[in-house]
């Protein structure tokens, strides 16, 4: 039997004025364990606690129950003070007499009479408490950032700095990501590879810092403060330790037309191959799917010409396994496929192209080596017309229902860059809204329309159909004007809409990240936790969890390091001791609860019970105390009632329902 | 109230409309409208329908759906043409064929479309 | 209560969870919105925390009605919990309902925590139809009536 003490508190007149605490008092003292009731001003105050502290020793107390304002406000505060007199802070509940009573019952009488039943209802629950310690587990002080972007760049350099081991995993052959295919960024029109590559050397270089090219992650088990994942090397045929990095074997190599994945297929690359000149390693790749000597078994020229001896065809995928406290994921994203937008003629014609290959064409190392021309005939365009959101704000199956957010303000960068360097080039730009809110940023959109006389027409486009002469002919409407326009132009530009990289959804599924319809990761609030996962250990980076542009994936990649690191601070992790817990006696291995948990944090395990002198071999479900987060959604789910939850048992909570009802 | 049948009978919700003028930009009859693709859907907003009544777009709207294949926002105003004219056609009912007949006239030669929009002329 | 006590004062049983109900619970004490004092809260982690026992048991003790609060679809704090109460409480009520508990009896309500209003205006709302309903006499358990 419980020896409860019953605390009213007066709040001054907040709950005085409408609820007669004393006669609270003296009803607790009838319920069954009560053997301490009083009532005092200002139960929080430095002298109510020791109020609730003298009690505790005097009468020998094992449990409180406070009647005062909302557990929200100071449940911490009375379980702080349950520690101080001896007891756990578990064996402390609330009634809430305040929020829930005298604040909004006028009537004295009314209003005391719910207090009453409200302090029953808290001391019958007390009455089942049983004390509860939070668990420790330990942490691995080793992050893992999957993705080698901007975002997993900077959240790993930002990581590495406050001395944590960073391992970034990227999938292709160099870090760099998307940002790395641009050629300037908006507002300031800085040259991206000159501010993004000093960040790869660095990475690359820092003593903190394991990069894994080319590799991706198989599997992830594990969980807060210590994850195991299995990282796949898939193999890249050449000896990293050997290859110098001189690129002979892509010279040589016969197999040269092979559309380039870093140029979005506009330029070739040869079987072996690095994806750029600045990449990082410095370390080719054999395109397996492409080279004579893996498709035929002849050829072998690479091995030949390579001096330093570190070609190898007989490598094979290499799994390494790897302890992580935390897990960054930084996948980033991709431009949807245009096969559905028959009506741009994107697959007819050369001169309809992305902005992203735009910023091929634009960029001094591209395939028209930065020269602005036609990708049919090389010839100099005479006029430009640029299409936006072609996908986005889409809500047919063709499109996205989001807005891609970068698109206007990259738009008006090349409209400007264009008009900048070729003033005798004509650029149109359709667009429904333009939208550019950011620091600077409505002011470049306004340069370019004011200073580089960009025309921008309120409308969309409707068709572009290729034409005799070579041009495109584009049939819009000016909205503003309520005219229908006909363009002869050169080249066309899509505003392609943004979409996560394509093996995100896999990824989500192995760290159980939960993801939104359009595969973008979700965050565990919107608002007041924008770059953690609901799954603790968990963090989000750049554009895997939304649009967004480099400013913002910079800043969200230094707040996911940020809380990554004061997760990798930490030696050991304290857990919520209200978790659920099964009954192995009653569980029968049915799974019912694991597929309802959104943590995974229930796994089953082969385990000897002991039933009632019948010892056999189950499979009963466990429950990782540091994952689960005590939702409860498995207690109600398990057909054979062996779930329960911590802190808010099906007794506990029956003994409220019993309370109120009497 | 006209406006409520014009939605009900087209199927389409002109709030969803976010005014890109994509319909309009797709219209081979743009020129020859006087209320354009895209103001359908605010007249119909603005329940300013007797104006589409009298318009002379809904006589040179050719069907070909392309706003209707190509509304980002499955608004569909192709749809709403349609059933003003539906509306236009039906006050004339004297002119029309009874529905008796129309089933005497049919023939295996005839395109569904124009079977489907027989019946819908008659639905009431 | 008492025999003499001629007025119906019905009983309520409300679970609210934690993150998003309760908290519109306090901001409806806090904004002094007065609801009945009939209505007693309890609070849950998460609404998807509440068994359909805990209802029936509520109904066998006596309580005319049981309103379940929790956040908006897609708010919860746990992810998905809402949608396993949305999901398992139509399956609940309907049987309820099968069995002459009426409809009006239960109630499922998304509040937010900054709902305050809507909370007041929802147990006002509840109160008064099961004020109309009169006592739950299904499922009460008579050893529970003396």
């Amino acid at each position: 039997m419980q020896r409860i003490g019953v605390f009213v508190c007066h709040c001054g007149s907040n709950i005085a004025a409408t609820v007669d605490v004393e006669r609270v008092a003296q009803y607790a003292l009838l319920e069954p364990g009560v053997v301490h009731a009083e009532d005092y001003q200002y139960m929080c105050s430095e002298a109510g606690q020791m109020k609730i502290i003298e009690a505790v020793k005097e009468k020998n107390l094992t449990g409180i129950v406070v009647c005062s304002c909302s557990p929200r406000m100071h449940e911490t505060t009375f379980r702080n003070a349950a520690k101080r007199a001896g007891i756990n802070p578990y064996m402390v509940e609330i009634a809430n007499i305040r929020e829930h009573c005298s604040w909004i019952h006028k009537d004295k009488e009314e209003g005391t009479e719910k207090a009453v039943i409200l302090a029953r209802a808290a001391i019958a629950k007390v009455n089942l408490n049983t004390p509860l310690v939070p668990g420790e587990s330990r942490v691995t002080k080793r992050a893992l950032i999957i993705g080698g972007g901007i975002a997993g760049i900077q959240t790993a350099l930002d990581i590495a700095d406050a001395g944590y081991e960073v391992d970034i995993v990227e999938k292709t052959p160099s870090i760099g990501g998307r940002m790395s295919q641009l050629d300037k960024t908006f507002p300031t029109l800085d040259c991206s590879a000159c501010i993004l590559t000093p960040k790869m050397v660095d990475a690359a270089a820092h003593e903190k810092i394991n990069i894994y090219t080319y590799s991706e992650v198989d599997k992830v088990s594990g969980f807060v403060g210590d994850f195991t994942v299995d990282i796949r090397k898939k193999a890249r045929s050449i000896d990293m330790d050997k290859c110098t990095g001189c690129g002979v074997c892509s010279e040589k190599c016969p197999m040269k037309k092979i559309p380039s994945e870093f140029n979005r297929g506009l330029g070739n690359r040869s079987a072996i191959y690095t994806p750029f000149a600045q990449a990082i390693p410095n370390v080719p790749v054999i395109d397996r799917e492409n080279c004579i000597k893996f498709k035929t078994g002849k050829c072998g020229l690479c091995s030949t010409v390579c001096q330093a001896g570190a070609i190898d065809y007989e490598q094979e995928d290499e799994i390494i396994s790897e302890k992580y406290g935390a897990i960054v994921v930084a996948t980033g994203f991709d431009t949807i496929k245009l096969d559905d937008f028959d009506e741009y003629a994107y697959n007819q014609s050369k001169d309809v192209i992305t902005s992203l290959e735009l910023e091929r064409v634009m960029n001094a190392a591209g395939p028209t080596k930065g020269h602005l021309e036609r990708l049919s005939d090389g010839k100099h365009p005479e006029e430009i017309v640029f299409i936006q959101c072609v996908g986005s704000r889409d809500v047919t199956c063709r499109g996205k229902e989001y807005c891609s957010k970068v698109c206007c303000m990259y738009t008006a960068k090349h409209a400007m860059l264009i008009r900048d360097k070729y003033p005798d080039v004509n650029v149109t730009v359709f667009y429904i809204d333009v939208r550019t809110p950011g620091k600077n940023f409505d002011e470049f959109y306004r340069r370019a329309v004011e200073e580089y006389n960009v025309n921008y027409v309120k409308g969309q486009v409707g068709k572009v159909a290729p034409m005799e002469n070579g041009k495109l002919l584009v049939q819009g409407v000016d909205l503003l004007d309520n005219r229908q326009i006909l363009k002869e132009a050169d080249m066309v530009v899509l505003a392609t809409a943004i979409e996560p990289e394509a093996g995100v959804r896999k990824i989500a599924t192995m760290l159980t990240a939960s993801i939104d319809t359009n595969d973008f990761l979700t965050e565990a609030h919107p608002k007041l936790r924008p770059v953690e996962s609901p799954t603790a250990g968990v963090f989000l980076s750049g554009v895997c969890q939304g649009p967004k542009d480099i400013p913002e994936t910079v800043a969200q990649a230094g707040a996911a390091a940020v809380k990554a690191i004061g997760l990798l601070a930490k030696d050991k992790l304290l857990t919520n001791p209200c978790t659920a817990q099964a009954d192995e006696l009653l569980c029968n291995g049915c799974s019912t609860c694991a597929n309802v948990c959104p943590y995974g944090a229930i796994a089953y395990e082969e385990k000897e019970i002991n039933d009632h002198g019948i010892r056999e071999t189950r499979r009963v479900a466990a429950v990782n105390t540091a994952l689960c987060q005590g939702c409860g959604a498995c207690t109600v789910t398990c057909p054979s009632g062996a779930m329960d939850l911590q802190g808010f048992s099906n007794r506990q909570i029956l003994a409220e329902v019993d309370a109120i009802c009497r | 109230m006209i406006q409520d049948d014009i939605k009900k009978i087209s199927g389409v919700n002109p709030y969803k409309c976010m005014k890109c003028g994509k319909c309009s930009a797709s219209c081979p009859s743009f020129n020859e409208m006087d209320i354009k693709p895209h103001q359908f859907v605010s007249y119909v907003l603005n329940d300013d329908i007797d104006a589409l009544l009298k318009s002379e777009s809904i006589k040179q709207c050719l069907s070909c759906f392309a706003c209707v294949e190509r509304c980002p926002r499955d608004v569909k105003p192709g749809n709403l043409i349609d059933t003003v004219r539906q509306m236009v056609v039906r006050k004339r009912g004297a002119e029309l064929l009874s529905p008796e007949e129309v089933t005497q006239l049919l023939d295996p030669e005839l395109p569904q479309q124009l079977l489907v929009s027989a019946f819908r002329r008659y639905r009431r | 209560m008492s025999i003499e006590n001629k007025e119906f004062k019905p009983k309520i049983v409300a679970f609210c969870c934690n993150w998003c109900s309760y908290a519109g619970a306090d901001l409806a004490g806090s904004s002094r919105l007065a609801y009945p004092a009939d209505v007693k809260i309890i609070r849950v982690p998460c609404s998807c925390r509440v068994n359909p026992m805990f209802i029936l048991r509520a109904f066998e003790k006596g309580a005319d009605g049981v309103i379940l609060c929790g956040c908006h679809p897609g708010d919860c704090h746990y992810s998905t919990g809402n949608y396993y109460t949305r999901r398992r409480m139509s399956l609940l009520f309907s049987m309820l309902d099968y069995i002459g508990v009426e409809n009006g009896r239960t109630r499922v309500e998304w509040v937010s925590a900054a709902e305050g209003v809507k909370f007041s205006t929802t147990m006002n709302d509840f109160a008064k139809t099961i004020h109309s309903l009169g006592e739950n006499v299904r499922l009460g358990d008579i050893r529970c009536k003396n």
